[in-house]
């Protein structure tokens, strides 16, 4: 069974102000098939936290570990860290002038599996995936991202997720910008990818919203950097009626 | 003031309806600091078929400001051969490829020499090789010149198509060349024309080119210039669009490695109601002292109510060590226009893309390939002619494994 741990994490960031520190020593262990769901207010660190396993350069790691059943992730690229096993649905995933979804998707599963996909499955494959996402079949010739609403890149993002298989993924506030239905349609492509291939997901949320479609095993409160309080399910109801107020009281602004 | 003169540019005869000089803004900056007075109307830039008409070049006149003069005075100031060619072509009853004496009807139609290399070519030149189209059919010809060799020389082409004719016209260089040359191409009434100028030239190859073109009532010019190969490859598109309805699109790709210098100056002039202009030029740049140079001048004539044009040029740097001018250039002279805009961008490479593309395990190298065949490959799309398209999207792939030495 695979397991990713997140020992005392420090990460930091150069802005024009300096050098300013984000993270601040983060412990966390995901198992295979664990939801694990961060949550936080803004500027806790959450997002920071989903790019520093992707490996982002603008992110430094000042100290602390990642390890993927026991190898290191951060001495590795931000492709051998997908190739590891590791994925990152993104907050704004950006456009790619000139490159199809199909061209990517494909693209990306041959470097991911070290070969080329078997071309009838792997259309097929592609072509559920789309449908069960509610996605035209005219996406697959648009260019990656290029003219996309917001729902439709999450979408997009889902699609990948569910095409690679990895064996982590960390869905960075995937819930943002969607309207109901559109959060419906993510979060069944979500549980379809754990229900299919078992894998552990990082759900980083500011809201709870995304939680009632997604049932997380265990919740961590995100404050300053580091993880303040965790616990099952039920904190994320005890925060859905009080929000962050009482945690935010006791960090010193600043 | 001196420049005033030159509002009187397009032939109207309504006179009084002309921009003032001052609409314009030749005069002189209020500032007064630099006693700055702003470049001519396009269209009234001075013309002529005689080398002896312009004065030696120097490079700092505004058609050479950018180019570098020194490498090229052989077709600036030299003799040029001006004999016939070897070419080859691939048959086709519709479209007649031979050549024609200067005293064709054709010649000097489309255009004139606004600098002394092309009318250095346009004196130099024995016979005009000539490509006329008819027929309504779709059809696609190329034509290939190989052995043009090193010695200076000078080339006129005429690319005619008959009114209601369609061809795409492929012209392909490949080989040694230092030529001076004008292209004129003559769209007849509800043409539809193609022409694609490749420059695939060998590493030493100079090549300065003009294309003139006019475009009669609701023809459709498209020309592509795609700069590959080559020391120095100038291809300087103008287009005027003389008849109502009359349409073009511009399409440039360019790909400068260290050493190259490629460039391209491109003018649409509007001078008939109803008329619709879209230039697009992508270039990438990699490697020392790779250089680009883009020029977009779009002319709205108080002839051309009801214009719809737009111009953009991007470039995208992949190396340290380049440099990409750009510079578009917009002048309207009539209120009435369904749109007019421009813009202009270069840009490193962007590290978002990238980030994207390797989460998703994509390695760096392969990552960059398919950023840079995204970006070019915009242009390659609308060529037109799927296996020159195909054949392309190699070229540019055997352009970027050069980045990967790097």
């Amino acid at each position: 069974m695979s397991v990713l741990e997140i020992k005392d994490l420090h990460v930091s960031v150069e802005t024009d102000q300096g050098t300013k520190q984000i993270l601040r020593g983060v412990d966390l262990i995901i198992n295979e098939g664990e939801i694990h769901a961060i949550m936080g207010p803004n500027g806790s660190g959450k997002s920071t936290l989903a790019y520093t396993i992707a490996g982002h350069p603008k992110y430094h790691v000042d100290s602390g570990s990642i390890l993927l059943d026991g190898a290191e992730v951060l001495t590795m690229t931000v492709d051998e860290r997908a190739r590891a096993g590791l994925f990152l649905a993104m907050q704004y995933p950006v456009e790619i002038p000139g490159v199809t979804v199909t061209n990517f998707l494909r693209t990306a599963k041959t470097a991911i599996d070290g070969e080329a996909p078997a071309i009838r499955t792997w259309i097929k494959d592609v072509r559920e995936s789309m449908v069960k996402l509610r996605m035209d079949k005219s996406f697959a010739e648009r260019n990656v991202n290029e003219g996309f609403s917001g729902g439709e890149k999450k979408r997009n993002e889902i699609l990948q997720l569910e095409l690679l298989k990895p064996k982590f993924a960390v869905l960075d506030e995937t819930d943002s910008g969607l309207d109901v239905d559109a959060l419906k349609i993510v979060s069944e492509g979500v549980n379809r990818a754990k229900e299919n291939t078992g894998l552990g997901l990082l759900l980083i949320t500011h809201y709870t919203r995304i939680l009632r479609y997604i049932k997380p095993d265990f919740v961590h409160v995100f404050v300053d950097g580091r993880i303040a309080e965790q616990g099952g399910p039920e904190l994320a109801d005890r925060l859905e009626d009080e929000g962050y107020d009482r945690f935010l009281t006791e960090t010193p602004v600043g | 003031m001196s420049a005033a003169s030159t509002s009187t540019a397009p032939t109207s005869s309504s006179s009084e309806a002309l921009p003032t000089a001052e609409q314009h803004g030749i005069k002189e900056h209020s500032d007064g600091r630099f006693g700055f007075v702003p470049v001519q109307t396009r269209s009234a830039r001075f013309k002529s078929f005689e080398p002896a008409d312009f004065a030696a070049v120097t490079g700092r006149e505004a058609v050479w400001k950018l180019s570098p003069v020194g490498k090229f005075t052989d077709l600036t100031a030299g003799e040029l051969d001006g004999s016939n060619y070897d070419f080859d072509t691939t048959p086709h009853a519709d479209v007649d490829v031979s050549w024609v004496d200067r005293t064709d009807a054709r010649v000097g139609t489309a255009g004139a020499p606004e600098e002394r290399a092309a009318a250095n070519a346009w004196s130099s030149f024995g016979q005009a090789l000539a490509i006329t189209v008819s027929g309504e059919e779709a059809k696609e010809i190329t034509l290939t010149r190989a052995t043009l060799g090193s010695v200076p020389r000078a080339a006129h082409t005429i690319i005619e198509a008959k009114p209601f004719s369609q061809a795409v016209v492929i012209l392909q260089n490949i080989g040694d060349a230092r030529i001076s040359e004008n292209v004129e191409i003559i769209v007849g009434e509800s043409a539809n024309l193609t022409v694609v100028t490749l420059q695939e030239w060998n590493a030493d190859a100079v090549q300065l080119a003009n294309h003139f073109a006019t475009i009669g009532r609701d023809a459709r010019l498209k020309h592509v210039v795609v700069s590959l190969g080559g020391s120095i490859v100038r291809v300087n598109p103008s287009v005027i669009l003389a008849g109502p309805g009359s349409d073009t699109e511009l399409f440039g790709l360019y790909f400068a490695d260290a050493g190259q210098h490629l460039e391209q100056q491109v003018y649409v002039n509007h001078d008939a109601p109803n008329t619709r202009s879209r230039v697009n030029y992508k270039g990438a740049l990699q490697g020392a002292g790779a250089r680009t140079v883009w020029i977009g001048d779009v002319l709205i004539g108080n002839t051309a109510p009801g214009t719809d044009s737009y111009e953009q040029n991007r470039n995208l740097v992949l190396t340290e060590g380049t440099r990409a001018d750009s510079i578009p250039n917009l002048e309207i002279e009539t209120g009435d226009i369904l749109g007019a805009g421009h813009a202009s961008a270069t840009g490193r490479f962007d590290d978002e893309q990238l980030f994207y593309l390797q989460s998703r395990g994509i390695g760096e190298i392969e990552a960059r390939r398919l950023v840079v065949r995204g970006f070019l490959s915009e242009i390659v799309q609308h060529i037109g002619s799927a296996p020159l398209e195909e054949r392309l999207q190699g070229a540019i792939e055997n352009e970027l494994r050069g980045t990967e030495g790097n």
